[in-house]
Formats: structure tokens, sequence, C-alpha cells
């Protein structure tokens, strides 16, 4: 039984990000203040740092995603290392390969970093327990998001975000609302908002898009979105997949707009100078108002700008260590 | 059959409610006299079991046994002498062919007893009856549906009605398949913090309360496999209340372990049902403290390649046959059990729940006989244990209480 958290070393520094959980402050805050460092880079003529030259990164993708795999591209060509896209959703996988056949594959082509996506939760601890075990301690494992349980960059660059514009944590209500239940963006960001001491941090939605006992996580929950919303200086609102629909999860699209869709009549509720943040991609009249989504108080974009400077700094540290 | 003394030993017995230094005595395959020898056993075989506990062979509710031998040795080498095995096995237990051939198979073995539990439907579909009196002739004891869920309700009580006709048990891993879902983990704190779907504790008591009360409209006897809840635990002791004729059993790995030893997604912790909430673990204790629930091994082999999959793609299950009796003895330890009672729950209440005169010593009884050191200490290397089954959470783990000796119907299986 292995309790010991498998994503730092034995002098307590990050060898590779797993998830959020477990992680000390101090380490959350050297990755926000490394990507602060590295904002620069992005504005220059020539947007490159050789810190990872030479290094052969692996976008392993075994659930689609153009989006995240895009900026993680970005972040590692900025760091100068050479990135090879695999797209194995069906290829590998298909043809009987375990997911761990093809890490030992990868391995022998000599590779120093794995990005993974994947859609069972945990499978990025397993990968990072295999590379252990088959003492492949060199090779870094970064998820980039697995099943429900953890999408750690994501929930970094959401500190990012809100440390830029609020300065602190310890005086800010911060509301998540919607999907709680299937999102791992969700969980990234409340162990992250824990861990750097949030005053409240509130969820928001109805009982069957919340997880059980999700007060055990130190939030309070209400299923009122204006009550929720009251005296908020960050709204973090989550994308709700259309399936849901489908599992007797919620009635319909509209329904759940009436309820939980964030307009700027529910917005002023919130504080004048509350925040709105989404991971995107947005469901423009489902979770959010367009009114709301291109409002002055949505910094999503800049989110997206933020999470490039993160992943570079998540990148250079976990292979400093 | 040769006659053997077991001499020097602290028996136990929980049927007869023995724990005293007495010798056993055994001659044509059965228990002869307990204490003084009988006449004619001056030249018996003697075994010296000086500083053992000489107790009845273990009864398993519940082990599979993919390869057979090598599981029956693999159980023989843990005290157990009875196995019972479940029928979702590929193919199914639904032909009395299949029953009569693994009978014979194990029989030829040599080693411990088989008892096969059959198909309760055809092919495990939960449509068409299987042929359960046919079946029971072929050496079913009972009649189930394995890890399958049986969804219509329909079916579930024309086959306690049937199973009634004839007097036959009808055992459930009680879990309603729609709310267990893709759910793969206890739907609690846990699970919630590692994005794990869930399987909510009503899965496994809408499962119960559905069945007793199908049980009570049929009189069918009830047998509920490896209750995992402690709502589980308060319906089965109202319904033997009431008076109706329910027994259950629960897997050893269920008495130590929680939802919080599945660490960072360790797929050794992946079991069905799943490992729940400290207050289930400590209703199943206090069931299988005050006898309301039998123990088992719930005994899965599973090769490296089910494991060495992320937790959610793992298959369910540790080994435990080998492990049943030093696990029982540290349950027992912690909750504050005797050691004549903890026996009880793996020799003679899983033996009245079978209704077979097994898991006993009295005099004309099998002679079915386990010999262990109680203090021995040992760490489980689980690369050791002779299960094709290498999988489990307690590997590493410390361990008391060793098997020196394992005899079944008179004859040494294991150790001397």
């Amino acid at each position: 039984m292995s309790k010991r958290n498998p994503q730092l070393n034995a002098n307590g520094e990050l060898t590779h990000l797993l998830s959020i959980e477990g992680l000390p402050r101090d380490v959350l805050t050297h990755i926000l203040d490394t990507a602060a460092s590295f904002m620069e880079v992005s504005e220059r003529d020539v947007k490159k740092v050789p810190l990872l030259r030479g290094k052969s990164l692996f976008n392993l993708f075994f659930e689609n995603s153009t989006r995240t795999r895009t900026t993680f591209e970005i972040a590692a060509k900025r760091l100068s290392a050479d990135v090879l896209n695999l797209d194995i959703t069906r290829s590998s996988t298909a043809k009987g390969e375990t997911l761990l056949d093809t890490i030992d594959n990868l391995c022998a082509m000599h590779a120093d970093m794995f990005v993974v996506r994947h859609a069972t939760s945990g499978a990025p601890y397993l990968i990072a327990e295999h590379l252990a075990r088959v003492g492949r301690k060199d090779i870094h494992v970064v998820n980039a998001g697995d099943g429900r349980h953890a999408h750690p960059t994501q929930g970094l660059l959401d500190m990012y975000t809100i440390r830029h514009f609020k300065k602190e944590f310890h005086n800010l209500t911060v509301a998540i609302v919607g999907d709680i239940l299937h999102s791992r963006v969700a969980r990234s960001d409340i162990h992250a908002l824990t861990t750097f001491g949030v005053g409240e941090l509130r969820a928001i939605g109805p009982q069957t898009l919340l997880p059980t006992q999700i007060e055990k996580m130190g939030v309070r929950v209400f299923h009122d979105l204006a009550e929720g919303l009251r005296d908020c200086d960050v709204v973090i609102m989550l994308r709700l997949q259309n399936e849901r629909m489908n599992g007797a999860l919620l009635p319909s699209a509209r329904e759940y707009f009436n309820r939980y869709g964030l307009t700027a009549e529910k917005l002023a509720l919130a504080k004048p100078d509350a925040i709105v943040m989404h991971p995107g991609p947005m469901n423009r009249g489902v979770e959010i108002d367009s009114e709301v989504a291109d409002g002055v108080q949505a910094v999503i974009l800049p989110q997206v700008t933020f999470g490039i400077a993160v992943r570079m700094a998540v990148m250079s540290i976990v292979a400093g260590n | 059959m040769e006659k053997i003394s077991i001499k020097n030993g602290r028996l136990i017995d929980p049927r007869q409610d023995i724990d005293a230094a007495l010798d056993l005595h055994l001659a044509d395959g059965r228990v002869a006299a307990i204490g003084k020898a009988p006449d004619g056993f001056a030249d018996a075989r003697l075994i010296d079991a000086s500083e053992r506990i000489v107790c009845p062979g273990l009864v398993d509710l519940s082990a599979r046994l993919p390869g057979l031998e090598g599981e029956l040795a693999a159980a023989v080498a843990g005290g157990v002498t009875t196995v019972v095995c479940p029928p979702d096995t590929r193919p199914p237990l639904d032909e009395p062919g299949l029953v009569e051939r693994l009978v014979r198979r194990a029989a030829d073995a040599g080693l411990a007893r088989l008892l096969p539990v059959g198909a309760l439907t055809a092919s495990l579909k939960g449509e068409a009856l299987a042929e359960l009196d046919t079946l029971a002739r072929a050496g079913c004891v009972a009649f189930s549906q394995g890890r399958v869920a049986l969804v219509d309700m329909q079916v579930l009580m024309r086959a306690m009605q049937y199973a009634a006709t004839y007097g036959y048990a009808i055992w459930l891993r009680p879990q309603d398949r729609h709310l267990a879902g893709e759910g793969i983990a206890h739907d609690g704190e846990v699970a919630s913090r590692l994005g794990l779907p869930g399987i909510p504790a009503a899965a496994e008591t809408v499962a119960i309360a559905g069945a007793l009360e199908l049980a009570r409209t049929t009189g069918v006897r009830l047998h509920l496999s490896n209750l995992s809840t402690a709502g589980g635990v308060t319906l089965v002791r109202r319904a033997r209340e009431d008076g109706l004729s329910v027994t259950c059993d629960v897997g050893i790995h269920h008495l130590h372990l929680t939802e919080m030893d599945i660490g960072y997604f360790d797929s050794a912790a992946r079991f069905a049902p799943p490992l729940r909430a400290q207050r289930d673990r400590e209703a199943l204790s206090a069931a299988a403290v005050d006898g309301l629930a039998a123990i088992c091994s719930d005994h899965t082999p599973i090769d490296e390649d089910g494991k060495q999959l992320p937790f959610g793609e793992a298959e369910a299950g540790a080994t435990g046959l080998e492990l049943l009796l030093p696990l029982t003895l540290k349950w027992a330890d912690g909750a504050g059990l005797s050691l004549t009672k903890a026996l009880a729950r793996i020799t003679s209440d899983p033996a009245a729940i079978l209704g077979l005169p097994l898991g006993q010593l009295a005099v004309g009884a099998a002679a079915d006989v386990t010999i262990f050191d109680p203090l021995a200490q040992w760490t489980l290397n689980a690369n050791a244990l002779k299960s094709d089954g290498k999988s489990t959470p307690f590997n590493g783990c410390g361990m008391q209480g060793k098997v020196t000796m394992t005899l079944v119907g008179g004859r040494v299986v294991f150790g001397g």
C-alpha cells in the first residue's frame, strides 16, 4: 500500500505533476512565481528560452483535446524542447497494447517527459509508479487531465489568474458553479484554493452534479445560484457536457440555464469587481450568457495566456528536479 | 485407512465449545475420539502438535479457482479444507456435465473438498432458470448468480419459489445493477476526491431489501454473500429478528480495509463490492463478532496484467485462501474476540450455512483438521504464495499464525 505522495522526491521537490492535492503551498507559489517570470518571454520577438533544449517531450493524449495539447506544445517549444504529439486515442491501444507497454516503448525512444491526458482517473499515477519501478526516475510525468480526478495545470493557471487580479487569497470568496461531479478542473481548483487558504470556497449546483461529501474537501454547498454568488470575488464557471442530459442528471439545458446560467443580472449579486473565469470551451447560453462571457468582468482570455506561462513553469521545474 | 493420533496440541472445536489440551484420534477418515485413545490405537501414526492449535479444517464460502489444482493446493496450505466456488466461471456452471467434471477433477486432486455453487439462471443471463434440481444432483450445494446481477425481480421471485420447492438455498451478492452503474469505488469521500465514479451504499441495501422481501414471500433459504455496508447489516439483522431464514457472510478484506486504503489509486485495493467507509467496516466487524456473519476469503486470483492498469480498469479482488486464517486471527485480536469464536466464523458457522456436518471435530465427523502455530510471525511475500493470484493489498505486511499441517478426510494433504 503506497501512501507516499508519488510526485515529490525524497527532498520534497516536485518531479512529476500529477495532482495539486498534497502539494505544499510553497511548491505551488514557486510554480506561480516561475510562471510570472516566463510571462515576459511570450512577449518577446524571439519567444524562446533554452531551458529544455535537447529534451524530448511526448504529448500522450489518450483522450482528444486539441486545445490543451496545443498549449502544452507551445509551452514546450518556448522552452526549446523537441515536442512529439502522439494521438493514441485509438491507435496502439486498439491493437491490444496496454498503457504500460506504450510507456515502455516510448522510454526506449529516450523520452524525457510525458504530458498525459487519459479518460481514466489515476492513469498518470500508474505511469509515474511504473517509471519508478523500472528505474526511470529521470522521466517526468505531467498530468494534462485524468478522468474526473485532476487537471493540475488548469488549477494552477486559475490560481495564477486569481492572484494576478486579486493579489491575495485569504480574504476572497470564490464560487465554483456547475458540474463539479464530472469536473477534474473543479477538484484541482478546490485543492489549490484550500492550500492557499482562501477565505471561503463555495460549490454551486444541483445535487445530481455535486460529488458525495464534497463538504469534506472544504467547500460550502449552495443549490441556489443567486444565494451562492452573493459577495463573491471570483466566479469559476464549469462547462456543462451535453451528455449530462442523457443520464437523468438534468432535464434540459434550458432548465439548467434558468437555474445556474450566469447572466449579468445574477453576476450583479457578486462584488462589483468580481472576476468571471471559465476553463473553456464555453457553452454560451448553457452555463454562461454571452453578455457575461464577453463582458468586462470576464478574464477567460487572460486565463489562456497565463496557461502557457504556467505550463512552461511546471515543465521547467519538474525537469530540473 | 491408517489411524492417526494428533498429540500434545491445544484442541479448539467451536462447535463443541472445546478449548483444551486434548489429543485427537482419527480413523477411517473420521474423528474416532477426543482425549484418550480408543482401543487399537497403539500403532497409530503419531503427529506431535506441541505448541500448536488443532482445529477443524477451515470452510471457505467463496473462492475462485482458475486452474483448479493449484488453487486447491493453495487452499490446504492455508488450512482450508472445504472450498465453495461461485458459478460465474467461463463457461458458467449451468450444465450438470460441467459440474460433474469439476467435482471429479477436484476429487482426483485429493486436496481440499470442492463444493460448487450452481448457476441460478441459464448462462447467468437472468432470464430462464438453470436446471437447479439436476445441478444439485451433480453436486451443487446452492445456487447463485456470482457477480452477475439479476435485474428482473420476477425471475428472482420464481427462482426462489422453485428453489424453495426442493429446499435448495439461493446465494446472492446483493448489488442493484443500475444503482451501481459504471461505479468503481464506494460513493463517498475518497471517490469524490479521486474523481472515481461511485457505487452508492444504496446499490447494496436496495438489492438486499428486495431479496429479503421475496425470501419472506417464497420461504426460500437465502444467503447474502460479501456484505459491504452498515445498512446491509442492519437489514439482515432485522430480518433475522423477524424470524426469516437468512444468513450472510463478509469477505475478510472488508473487515480490515476501507475506502481510505485506495490511497493514490492502488489497484490492489479495488474490490467488488468496493471497500467502503469506516463506519461500514465497523458494522461488518460487529456482525462478524456477534456471529451474524460468517467470514470468507473471497479469494480471487488476478494476474499482474489484471492489476497493472489504471484503478478504474483494473480487475477487482485479491488472493485470500492462504491469508484467511492469519487475517481472521489479526481481525479477532483487534476486535477483542476469543480464538474459539474467531475460528467458529471460518469453520462451524460457514458449515452451518451449508447445512453440512463439516467444520467440526465431533466423533464421527470427517477428519478435516488444520494444525497451526498461533505465535509464528511472518512477513507476507505475495510471490511466495502457492496461489496463482499474487495480488494482495497486504503484501509486505506482518502476519501472525501459520498453518503447519492440514488433513482432509484423515489424509495429510499439507505439511508433515
